[in-house]
């Protein structure tokens, strides 16, 4: 692959061909900001460059350049902190904020809204185009997340995702200019489309404009992240879970080997048996026809008196257990071995084929 | 998988059979569509017209249970104009000739007379996979579970040797795995004839190297299937039975003959995060922790071990499914402790040679290692059988076509298919746990095709009873062209109005999976009653 050379805030680097300023930056540790451009996009040429956010001056070049669709070319030379580059994205910020309400003391985003954070890099407190603003009706028919496009910068991603990712294509853009939004076919409700509530377009929204229907109330501050791998499928997806104090409050997903950032309705939205108060709790066992409530160590000594008065009775072949494709692998090792081990047979399988 | 998932993006032929992709493993699903974005074409055989076809080249819509009519008769086809590999199969397989004279009569008019399509369709398919340069196979329980699973599989491990697609990077043959951790229970010797690994308990070498791991004495003689341990348990045999995280109260087929099984055991441990079906015939329940209240790994479906960390304290007096083992283990004289799941895997990791070179640090390092991966530099396998077949040579094992076990009759003039939906996951345990999920899918039903629908007088969300030789069950009709005139779904998720109080245990004599995709049923509609349902009138 050939190297490119090129200089960027007055630090020089080689950066393989294909890749856009964004990238030679990262590599050099210098921070653009940006809000459309989603890490999926492995191909700039895909980017939407849509926002503007993250124009940067090159020299030679007249206009500014977005760095996420820009691509690096030999001997580049790229400026990210001059004062024309921080006007630029102030009026970018400025015009976003003119369409967009100033609820973030009650929007479930505060705190992990790409554009909060813009207005206060840029000390943004209000909007210097006041005017005429959009008023959509709120859309909360899907069942797992709430449209509210009020709160929508345009930035396309999660038409994006939907199109080029889950491919599903059950959005897009509507109308033109100022009244440009994510539509659903006809803009008729989102349950009215071929949304599939896989809530990829959730995941990637910048702001509260897409925001799942959460049981409870939290703030982005007060959520622990835990890296993890889905539950559900045989495909493995990794995936944050986000967790307020001992509960589990909601999915992100993470660029993992096999989901590249995406996740389906289950992975995303089917987390809440977790902490379901149905949730078996303490050990139970039969006492005359009724499961009542008893101690482990209850339960562990009838289980082993059983085993082993069974076993002497009647052999090993009297016992056998049924693993489980839920549980870890370390755990499916201790109970085969048990099985084999304690049990003395080799008749343990699981739902395999099931 | 032989190969990866994101090696599907770039195939050239994705030939999709048996799986209802885009349901039950979605990410996969997209995955194939951005296949097809970039050029891939689409053979999709499903008895029903999944989302999937709408992506689809060629759809070949055939009869339940006639999968190896179709496989051979596309392998008739590629071989009779002569599409087939033949450098790959002259250095790379054996047993070619047994191949060619058992697909020889097999000619796709032979085959679309007995999968229900036209001929045509099937040349289209075996031309498309046989010109791809890389052709992908992506399979799942539509092809595994029939009494001729096992060699529905083998014919497509056929196909893909003629057409020199094993072992090649975007190709090879692919089940996609159900669960969560299925391809690990499996690895872990979740199985009665073999140890962690896949290896044999038959092998006295295998036995000694457990023995000596271990400190016991192991049986030499492979154990009883789940199908086999639930008719034993019903007649007494089996007297004490420990099932962890499973729910066979849904899941098993014919399930009026697996509850009575389950009554009848003497003893039963049920150890689950809920008071399922199953748990419910328990003599002890164990409280279980989710796999938010533990660390592990799992296997996923492309063999990448992958971590699994705790995120929040088991609730309740809940444990992790491995302390209580670990503690049953101790109790039961296997002294042996583990401070953490890291533990068990370092001795996993001592007696699996595949998974021997995997550690905690280095999954922690690198996301995930897809075994083999037998040592601790070996950066683990992308692809099997690259370069040769693990064998040696590709073995052809000619699969001649056997209708079902049950086929429609007079009584029952249906075939009854099953599968899953995508809200919901296996028999409900978690997913009947969230409202969202339980909205989209509420209850059990049966999808018919509306000539058929129209002839028994059932319009859309009529109750109507769906019978087989097993049972009957009375479910909320849907309408849909979907399906053919002569077949009829089910999905298998619900314990009230239960797919599998119907289904044929039959099972496949090689794998001993239940036939659970084609069994003949006859379908009424049922009077409304009025005085416990005016609600749910419409």
């Amino acid at each position: 692959m050939s190297m490119l050379n090129v200089t960027v805030d007055g630090q020089a680097t080689q950066v393989a061909a294909g890749s856009a300023i964004l990238d030679a930056a990262n590599q050099l540790g210098i921070e653009i900001p940006t809000l459309c451009y989603l890490d999926m996009e492995k191909k700039f040429n895909q980017q939407a460059a849509a926002c503007r956010i993250c124009v940067v001056e090159v020299e030679n070049r007249r206009n500014l350049a977005p760095a996420c669709a820009t691509p690096v070319m030999e001997g580049m030379i790229i400026k990210t902190d001059t004062e024309r580059v921080h006007t630029a994205r102030k009026i970018v910020v400025d015009l976003m904020l003119s369409d967009h309400p100033l609820d973030c003391l009650t929007c479930e985003q505060a705190g992990s809204c790409v554009l909060q954070d813009l207005c206060y890099q840029y000390g943004l407190e209000q909007t210097t185009f006041a005017g005429q603003r959009n008023d959509y009706p709120e859309d909360a028919t899907n069942k797992f997340y709430s449209r509210n496009l009020n709160k929508c910068v345009a930035c396309r991603r999660c038409v994006t995702v939907c199109s080029n990712f889950q491919n599903t294509k059950a959005i897009g853009f509507g109308d033109r200019g100022f009244n440009t939004h994510p539509v659903a076919p006809f803009d008729r409700g989102m349950d009215e489309s071929t949304c599939v509530s896989c809530g990829n377009c959730v995941s990637v929204c910048p702001t509260g404009a897409l925001l799942p229907k959460s049981k409870e109330k939290f703030r982005s501050w007060e959520i622990s992240k835990t890296e993890t791998t889905c539950s559900y499928c045989g495909v493995g997806c990794q995936m944050n879970l986000l967790t307020k104090g001992n509960k589990v409050v909601g999915v992100e997903p993470l660029n993992g080997a096999a989901n590249d950032g995406l996740l389906c309705v289950k992975g995303k939205f089917g987390f809440n048996f977790i902490n379901h108060p149905d949730r078996l709790t303490t050990p139970l066992v039969r006492k005359d026809g009724q499961l009542v409530e008893a101690t482990w160590d209850e339960a562990y000594s009838l289980i082993a008196d059983k085993v082993k008065a069974t076993k002497a009775e009647f052999g090993s072949e009297a016992l056998a257990g049924l693993s489980s494709a839920r549980v870890t692998n370390e755990e499916n090792y201790l109970f085969q071995k048990m099985v084999r081990a304690a049990f003395g047979t080799n008749s343990v399988d699981h739902c395999a084929r099931l | 998988m032989t190969n990866s998932i994101n090696e599907l993006i770039d195939s050239d032929v994705i030939f999709i059979t048996g799986s209802n992709t885009t349901e039950s493993h979605p990410v996969i699903g997209a995955k194939i569509r951005q296949a097809k974005k970039k050029g891939a074409k689409i053979i999709v055989a499903e008895p029903r017209k999944i989302d999937m076809v709408e992506d689809a080249d060629v759809f070949l819509q055939i009869t339940p249970g006639t999968n190896i009519a179709l496989y051979n008769g596309i392998m008739s086809c590629i071989i009779s104009e002569g599409l087939e590999a033949a450098e790959y199969i002259k250095e790379r397989t054996e047993n070619y000739d047994a191949l060619v004279a058992t697909v020889a009569d097999f000619t796709p008019e032979v085959a679309a007379e007995i999968c229900g399509i036209d001929a045509e369709d099937i040349k289209t398919a075996a031309r498309m996979y046989a010109e791809g340069a890389k052709g992908a196979i992506v399979y799942c329980m539509g092809v595994t579970q029939h009494s001729s699973g096992t060699e529905g599989v083998m014919s497509l491990a056929n196909l893909a040797l003629l057409c020199g697609n094993i072992g090649i990077e975007s190709g090879g043959i692919n089940p996609l795995r159900g669960q969560n951790n299925v391809q690990g229970a499996c690895d872990m010797g979740g199985l009665p004839g073999t140890y962690p690994g896949y290896q044999k308990v038959t092998e006295p070498a295998v036995k000694e190297k457990f023995e000596k791991a271990w400190g016991v004495e192991l049986s030499d003689k492979v154990g009883l299937t789940l199908t086999e341990i639930v008719g034993k348990a019903g007649h007494g045999e089996i007297k004490v039975l420990y099932i962890m995280g499973e729910n066979p109260m849904v899941s098993d087929p014919d399930l009026a003959h697996v509850e009575e099984a389950l009554k009848n055991t003497e003893f039963l441990v049920v150890q689950d995060i809920f008071l399922t079906e199953t748990a419910q015939l328990a003599d002890v329940v164990l409280p279980a922790a989710t796999f938010a209240e533990k660390n592990g790994t799992f296997s996923n479906t492309e063999r990448r071990v992958q971590m699994v960390r705790k995120a929040i304290e088991p609730v309740g007096q809940c444990k992790p499914d491995w302390e209580i083992l670990m503690d049953l283990l101790n109790k039961l004289g296997i002294e042996k402790t583990y401070a953490s799941p890291e533990e068990i895997f370092t001795e996993i990791s001592s007696v699996t040679p595949s998974y021997g070179g995997i550690t905690y640090g280095r999954l922690e390092e690198l996301g995930g290692l897809q075994w083999p991966c037998p040592t601790a530099d070996h950066a683990g396998t992308k692809f099997l059988h690259s370069g040769k077949c693990a064998r040696g040579l590709g073995l052809f094992k000619p699969a001649v076509f056997k209708p079902s076990a049950e086929v429609p009759c007079a009584d029952f003039p249906l075939v009854m298919t099953t599968g899953r939906v995508l809200y919901h996951y296996h028999t409900r345990t978690m997913t009947g746990k969230v409202d969202g999920l339980n909205a989209m899918c509420p209850e059990s039903f049966v999808e018919i095709n509306p000539d058929a629908a129209r002839k028994l007088s059932i319009v859309e969300g009529d109750k109507v009873r769906v019978s087989t030789r097993r049972g009957q069950v009375v479910v909320t009709a849907k309408v849909t062209p979907k399906l053919k005139e002569n077949v009829i779904f089910m999905p298998f998720h619900f314990a009230v109005g239960a797919a599998n109080t119907l289904t044929n245990p039959v099972l496949d004599p090689i794998a001993k999976i239940p036939e659970y995709k084609s069994c003949a049923a006859k379908l009424e509609k049922v009077a409304w009653d009025w005085s416990e349902e005016t609600d749910q009138i419409k």
